[in-house]
């Protein structure tokens, strides 16, 4: 029953909160600023692994997956990363119809090729 | 459509110049969902855990309120990366009652694909009902267990009772071609469906 407790004590890091201030979905893109890496050295150890792990874009759910952080924790913390201008936030649209037909046909083409 | 920097202004931080894609990829219990994202996922899939929110409180079976604030939902998926985006492969989570994380994870997808054992088809129906209503664009793979399949093509189309539009694959979900014809088959029906509803 260790589970339970490593995500108890993870609500520590966000001080208990499990709403972010952004909308991030699973797969919203994150990637680390030039300020997010200048600033590396001054960030608590739980902020610079996410920063330092971002430098190339990933979704949330990569942060959530590769640092064994539950989601909603991510979310929290990729949120405060971003309003203090350490990672940046795709602001990608999520329209409930899916992607746009120009983007649809370059996906097929990048699987036909891939 | 291009993904623009969402930061405070006047940072001067260039933009994330790439954007996410992403198709589920559903099916009932063991029907090839994780193998079909290791075949062509470019890194090990990985797992992350979503909490149970509170909506999912009332169907969950266990019946031990004290275990509620401490469940969690495995979420496997992979990553392809190509020159402008990132398509990301969700596979859904296997139990009927976290249909709640189905809603988060069909918003803004390309589309779906529907896993089928044909030795166990009913098995798919609660995916198939949750796509349509959801008008989620979806390609449907047989998957060939030891190389064969138990019912041809044309009769799971008829017994699964979908729109002849819908494609219907046959596919080993351990060969990454097949993988990626399943993954063509679903996006190239979901352009003609934008097509369609655009005329």
């Amino acid at each position: 029953m260790d589970r339970p407790n490593r995500f108890v004590r993870q609500f520590a890091l966000t001080r208990g909160r499990v709403t972010s201030e952004r909308d991030l979905a699973l797969d919203t893109l994150v990637q680390t600023t030039t300020t997010g890496i200048d600033s590396l050295a001054r960030l608590a150890p739980h902020q610079r692994v996410i920063v330092d792990l971002a430098r190339l874009p990933m979704a949330i759910a990569e942060i959530s997956a590769h640092l064994g952080l539950h989601l909603g924790i991510a979310r929290v913390l990729v949120s405060d990363l971003a309003g203090d201008g350490f990672l940046a936030v795709s602001d990608q649209t999520l329209s409930s119809d899916g992607p746009d037909l120009p983007t649809l046909e370059r996906l097929l083409d990048d699987l036909q090729a891939f | 459509m291009t993904s623009r920097l969402s930061e405070r202004p006047g940072s001067g931080e260039p933009g994330i110049t790439t954007r996410s894609l992403k198709i589920v990829i559903a099916g009932g219990f063991a029907s090839g969902k994780t193998t079909f994202v290791e075949s062509i996922s470019e890194i090990t899939p990985l797992t992350t855990e979503a909490p149970m929110t509170s909506l999912s409180v009332g169907v969950d079976d266990t019946g031990d309120v004290r275990t509620k604030t401490h469940t969690t939902v495995a979420l496997d998926f992979g990553r392809i990366t190509f020159n402008t985006s990132m398509l990301y492969l969700f596979g859904t989570p296997g139990q009927d009652r976290f249909w709640f994380m189905w809603d988060e994870l069909v918003r803004g997808a390309v589309g779906a694909v529907v896993m089928v054992d044909t030795r166990r088809l009913a098995d798919c129906f609660p995916a198939l009902d949750f796509f349509d209503t959801h008008k989620v664009p979806y390609a449907i793979a047989l998957n060939k267990f030891n190389g064969d399949l138990v019912h041809s093509v044309s009769a799971v189309r008829e017994a699964l009772d979908i729109d002849p539009d819908t494609p219907v694959v046959a596919i080993d979900a351990r060969q990454r071609d097949d993988v990626k014809g399943a993954l063509i088959a679903v996006v190239r029906h979901a352009i003609s469906r934008r097509k369609a509803a655009a005329t």
